[in-house]
């Protein structure tokens, strides 16, 4: 028997999941001399413990959010799009090179214009991966990272070479008007770097389920997702279907990647790796189990661990890279959910017997 | 070796074999012997539990009770390896061969001849097959990749392979399925000279000439049970099917006199390429009339998926035509040529006829899901979808606890009768069948057979491709024959035998014979 | 600079950054060969890396010159222990391939600068080894003339051993008894499996060579071009390898030629600007051109087919 998909299901997984994920970190801690009990509240508390470190939270879910939007929707069709990082990178450029190049164009043009470049950029950056998949059957895994890095690199050299007059690694800041950032939302949460955004991902998160539900596109995204043989020959049109799916899901990465450029930064400057909201984003979706609704509770404790990891570091000598670890374990046993599963269906059985046996004792007695 | 022969009169033995899956009881208190020298037949219907069976007589499965003993001695097998050192071989109904390896790797693979540092020893495997296929008349091409040779020659390297490994007991498992009725013939002669040299074979089949022909008994198993043990020589072919099914059951369609119409499906001079570029279908012509069953007879690759898929918009046509009611569809879209009044019930229900991931009502709305009732615009109207579905599943008889309940957890049978039910419910004037009835039980096999006649009774025309020959006669009312991509003729059910078809199957020429295949 | 010496920093170069490429691509092979799929290789890297400069900044003064030999060993151990993780999540635990490779390429990164942080007091990278794997002439080869300077003169041993293994690699895959069982679990487990092969057997082997080629690929970026661990030290290496398998259509031998090729573009980005045709060439260009050309062959000349038959997908042994 030859097994190639395993759909993801339930709610029980992802929280098994986030326990064990703790645990390995906790292990790994106790490992190098360090209080994981200790560590763990330091996280939560910094994470939750005043209006700035809630409002980074929310921050730092935002383009998670949408990333993992994308991710969902492009595997709801059978891809797996490994290139959020670079469709996002794409955005953050688009979003803010348009915001650049037009300065003196009013807020309400210039923001959604911004953010809608930023969508159309990570759209054609995922459309090339899409269209090579649809026409030439390329493997969107191998093209998606392949272009990452070409966006990578391509965006490292249009910052230094178009968008700065003498070579420098940042940009100026985009124009007040195309800002996510606002002196209110900072005054409310304490001079944190939350913004706008926040709004857009929940609307998004909201699309995302309508048009999965109930519109005939939703119906041919899942179609052509779980059986794309089966969907052909029904008559829809999997080229289509593919490429309509890897066009919204780079758009949603290109979103993300705009609110890093609107928002937490309102500049790009030269990465020297790829951005973390990608692969972030891939691991908040299967998280969730690619459910548009736990996507926003998924972001948010990613987004938990990630800035309160950072007081991890400050209360203590433990290295704030143990978040990352955490977070890897937890995709790990998502991944490994069939084991979780077959353990839980042994506890469930081993349960029963242990009810039968005391009932029957308790039947003995009488 | 004589007198360990008479030290046990068995060279296999089973005693209440029992296999559970979960508290599914696949196999109850199966006992079966076989002496050396002797064909056992294991007749049963699909679902019966004969394909379990034998895989815990090669080791693939471990029984949950009883016991098997072999030359008289208990055995426990663990593994494959177990079964293969204790002489136990088995020809795997779907072939168990690496499609990239040669036919000598494929022999070789897992008793490898190597020399120092493991490196292959290919000529000494080499000339061992070569002396067996000598001894055997099973002609091979050792340096063929499996890929690249026909059906027959698969199952020869199979046979080849468990001979190879010295099997004094072996088990084939449907070994005619995708033959002809000429290469039935040779391994049936085959099976009989194993036999003589003194192995112990195993047939497991549903077809009750087969094993009337050669085996010297048959076990007949129903539901897990074995139902009895007879004699070949004096059981006639009634009995046992009757003994298989449960119930008398007639094999004869009763197919009522229908008036043939006008032509609903014409195709002309088709030609279709895969996508190596090879030429799968070629100079194709067949006309299909309204009340009208074609079967289209041939052996598994020469062109059917090609022809069905060009048919259905699957696969582009190269060159040549095709009308459907005067109405050229020649490399028109899926969704046009349904529209168009084409049903096909596809090859492989599981890959392109259903989505088993989805539930009843979403694969019900399959190919109406975007027109109106059952959606307007960008809107699906789920409730309309649900009417639908209730009315087809109870038209055609399919069997479901819950609408919301994903197809995979139905049964092959209701699964198939879900895709008739869609298919057959839009009343389509041309409908293509393929396989119809493959891996289903007597009782489904009947009801979709009646289902397919009164299609025609409708009035409808309809293409049937089957690789069951028995299927295509008892059906059709014309028979065409396709050869290598190609209709190597084509006449009236009752104007060709058994052994005619099988000769153009093969690619023969029928001697005498010209005008009645082309006289259409 | 002379034609001479264009040509020997050239093909130094190359061989230099295509060292890598080449032991870790070949080990992709193992694994896709056994059926499954590892795009952690980027991951492995990044551990075999962190493990190899680790062991090199420790042991040097008590190895001296054979350090970063034993160094790229060590990154080959223990690249195979990390790539446990994936040959126990995709062959036992049936988890998507995909996803089993992106968790090791999340680890990797997080585990090395933990432990980095660990070692050297919450610094972010090591400093730098005394003992890299040094350019140096191979004995008797060199003394050719012309190409004894071209080729070996001032040249990446290490390339031509990975060079070696490619060649032993297909030999392996191909003529021995061990290669025909690995492929025929990628290709057909259950047909290996009713001949008595253990699939689960064949593809751990599969996995952990990759795991060990991996490691050695990550040492040797990191002895002999970035001679410290950071978190920048694998940056895609792991991912163009896997490209370099899939370029070379899953045969070691073209995997590395594929790694060569990259190697190449690599080093024009490097010492294109010393050559006067393409000096006027942005740099960027050469350092995108490794990804676009893969893109460009994939799309090309790899059919869907060339894959093993059954990789990616998991097997389970009925019971």
């Amino acid at each position: 028997m030859r097994i190639k998909k395993v759909r993801l299901g339930g709610i029980s997984v992802p929280l098994i999941s986030i326990f064990l994920g703790l645990v390995v970190g906790a292990i790994i801690m106790l490992l190098s001399g360090f209080n994981p009990l200790i560590n763990y509240l330091n996280l939560f508390s910094g994470a939750l413990g005043t209006p700035n470190a809630i409002g980074e939270v929310f921050r730092s879910a935002t383009p998670l959010i949408l990333t993992a939007l994308g991710f969902s929707i492009a595997n709801s069709a059978g891809f797996f799009n490994v290139g959020l990082s670079g469709q996002a990178l794409a955005g953050w450029l688009a979003s803010v090179w348009f915001a650049l190049a037009f300065p003196h164009l009013p807020g309400f043009i210039l923001l959604p214009g911004s953010i809608i470049m930023g969508a159309l950029a990570g759209a054609f950056w995922s459309g090339i991966a899409g269209f090579l998949r649809a026409y030439f059957g390329t493997s969107e895994v191998i093209t998606t990272i392949m272009l990452n890095y070409i966006s990578l690199y391509g965006t490292n050299a249009i910052v230094k070479g178009v968008l700065t007059s003498s070579d420098a690694d940042s940009t100026p800041l985009v124009p007040i008007q195309a800002r996510l950032r606002t002196p209110f939302l900072e005054k409310l949460t304490g001079n944190s770097t939350f913004h706008w955004g926040i709004v857009i991902s929940f609307f998004m998160v909201f699309v995302i389920w309508w048009l999965m539900k109930k519109t005939t596109l939703g119906f041919e995204i899942r179609s052509v997702g779980m059986n794309e043989d089966a969907a052909r020959y029904a008559g829809m049109s999997t080229k289509k279907t593919i490429i309509s799916s890897m066009l919204l899901s780079g758009a949603l990465a290109g979103l993300g990647g705009a609110m890093e450029g609107l928002g937490n930064f309102q500049n790009i400057f030269v990465n020297t790796s790829l951005p973390d909201i990608g692969f972030d984003g891939m691991s908040v979706s299967l998280l969730a189990t690619g459910n548009p609704i736990g996507i926003i509770f998924s972001a948010l404790l990613f987004g938990i661990l990630k800035i309160g990891g950072l007081n991890i570091s400050i209360s203590s000598n433990t290295p704030s890279e143990i978040v990352n670890i955490v977070i890897a374990s937890v995709i790990f046993f998502v991944g490994a959910n069939y084991i979780i599963q077959y353990l839980i269906s042994k506890m469930k059985i081993s349960h029963k017997s242990a009810k039968l046996i005391s009932n029957s004792t308790k039947g003995g007695h009488k | 070796m004589k007198q360990e022969q008479t030290n046990h009169n068995y060279a296999i033995e089973m005693k209440n074999l029992t296999k559970k899956f979960g508290n599914f009881v696949a196999n109850d208190r199966i006992s079966m012997k076989i002496k050396s020298g002797e064909i056992h037949g294991l007749l049963g219907e699909n679902g019966a539990g004969k394909t379990t069976l034998m895989n815990m007589l090669s080791g693939i499965l471990k029984p949950s009770s009883g016991q098997i003993l072999v030359n008289g001695k208990e055995v426990h097998l663990n593994s494959a390896k177990d079964a293969t050192n204790l002489g136990i071989g088995m020809v795997h109904q779907h072939f168990m061969l690496v499609q990239n390896f040669t036919v000598l790797e494929n022999i070789m693979l897992g008793i490898e001849n190597t020399s120092l540092f493991g490196i292959l020893n290919r000529q000494e495997a080499k000339r061992k097959i070569v002396n067996l296929s000598k001894k055997y008349g099973l002609k091979l091409d050792l340096n063929a990749k499996i890929e690249d040779v026909s059906v027959g020659m698969q199952q020869r390297v199979e046979i080849i392979k468990v001979l190879y490994r010295n099997a004094d007991i072996l088990i084939f498992d449907e070994p005619t399925a995708v033959l002809t009725p000429q290469e039935v013939d040779e391994l049936l002669e085959t099976l009989k000279l194993l036999a003589s040299e003194g192995k112990a074979i195993i047939l497991i089949s549903h077809k009750l000439k087969e094993l009337k022909a050669v085996a010297n008994k048959t076990t007949i198993i129903r539901r897990g049970k074995v139902i009895d043990t007879v004699d070949m020589k004096n059981t006639s072919p009634e009995v046992l099917a009757e003994m298989m099914v449960g119930r008398k059951i007639n094999f004869q369609r009763e197919r009522k006199s229908v008036k043939t119409g006008k032509a609903v499906l014409k195709i002309t001079n088709l030609k279709v390429i895969n996508e190596q570029k090879i030429v799968k279908v070629h100079d194709l012509n067949l006309t299909i009339h309204a009340g009208e069953i074609v079967g289209l007879a041939g052996i598994d690759g020469n062109g059917q998926s090609e022809l069905v898929k060009a048919l259905t918009g699957l696969k582009p046509i190269e060159n040549g035509k095709v009308l459907i009611n005067d109405k050229d569809l020649t490399g028109a879209s899926p969704r046009k040529i349904t529209h168009n009044g084409v049903g096909h019930i596809p090859e492989d229900r599981q890959r392109f006829g259903l989505i088993l991931q989805m539930n009843l009502v979403e694969n019900a709305s399959l190919q109406v899901y975007n027109q109106p009732p059952y959606s307007h615009g960008l809107f699906l109207e789920p409730k309309a979808m649900v009417k639908m579905t209730k009315e087809i599943l109870s038209d055609y008889d399919v069997r479901y606890s819950d609408l919301s309940e994903n197809v995979g957890a139905l049964s092959g049978g209701n699964q198939q009768k879900l895709i008739i039910a869609r298919e057959l419910s839009r009343n389509p004037s041309l409908l293509i069948a393929v396989n119809p009835t493959r891996g289903l039980d007597v009782g489904a096999v009947e009801f979709i057979h009646s289902q397919i006649l009164k299609a025609r009774e409708m009035g409808n025309a309809i293409l049937l491709i089957s690789y069951e020959l028995e299927e295509v006669q008892q059906l059709s009312d014309r028979i065409a024959v396709i050869h290598d991509g190609t209709i190597v003729g084509q006449a009236k059910n009752e104007d060709l035998t058994e052994s005619e078809i099988g000769l153009l199957m093969a690619g023969e020429k029928l001697e005498n014979k010209e005008e009645v295949i082309h006289a259409h | 600079m002379d034609l001479m010496t264009i040509l020997s920093t050239v093909v130094s170069t190359t061989l230099i950054y295509s060292a890598p490429l080449i032991f870790t691509s070949i080990g992709g092979s193992f694994s896709e060969h056994s059926g499954i799929v590892n795009v952690g290789l980027e991951g492995i890297m990044v551990i075999g890396a962190f493990s190899s400069i680790v062991f090199s900044l420790f042991m040097s003064k008590t190895f001296g010159w054979i350090t970063p030999w034993i160094g790229l060993f060590v990154g080959g151990i223990i690249g195979t222990l990390f790539s446990l993780i994936h040959a126990v999540a995709t062959i036992n635990w049936r988890t998507d391939h995909i996803i089993s490779g992106t968790v090791l390429n999340l680890m990797a990164p997080a585990l090395g600068i933990y432990l980095t942080k660990l070692i050297f007091d919450g610094k972010g990278q090591t400093g730098f080894i005394s003992q890299p794997l040094a350019s140096s002439k191979i004995p008797f080869l060199s003394k050719i003339p012309i190409i004894g300077k071209i080729f070996f003169e001032n040249t990446s041993i290490v390339a031509y051993i990975g060079i070696l293994v490619s060649i032993f690699s297909w030999w392996l895959l191909k003529y021995t008894r061990f290669g025909l069982r690995l492929r025929s679990v990628g290709e057909h487990p259950e047909a290996a499996d009713s001949v008595g092969i253990s699939v689960y057997f064949y593809r751990y082997c599969g996995v952990l060579i990759s795991g060990f080629l991996g490691g050695i690929g990550g040492a040797i970026m990191a002895e002999s071009i970035t001679l410290n661990f950071s978190g920048t030290t694998i940056a895609g290496q792991g991912f163009m390898s896997l490209a370099a398998m899939i370029f070379g259509k899953w045969n070691p031998i073209g995997a590395m030629g594929a790694a060569v090729f990259f190697g190449f573009a690599q080093s024009l980005a490097i010492i294109g600007k010393y050559i006067p045709i393409i000096a006027k060439i942005p740099n960027y260009w050469f350092t995108i051109a490794p990804y676009l050309i893969t893109i460009i062959v994939l799309v090309a000349f790899v059919g869907k087919s060339q894959a093993p038959a059954a990789d990616g997908s998991t097997f389970v042994k009925s019971k």
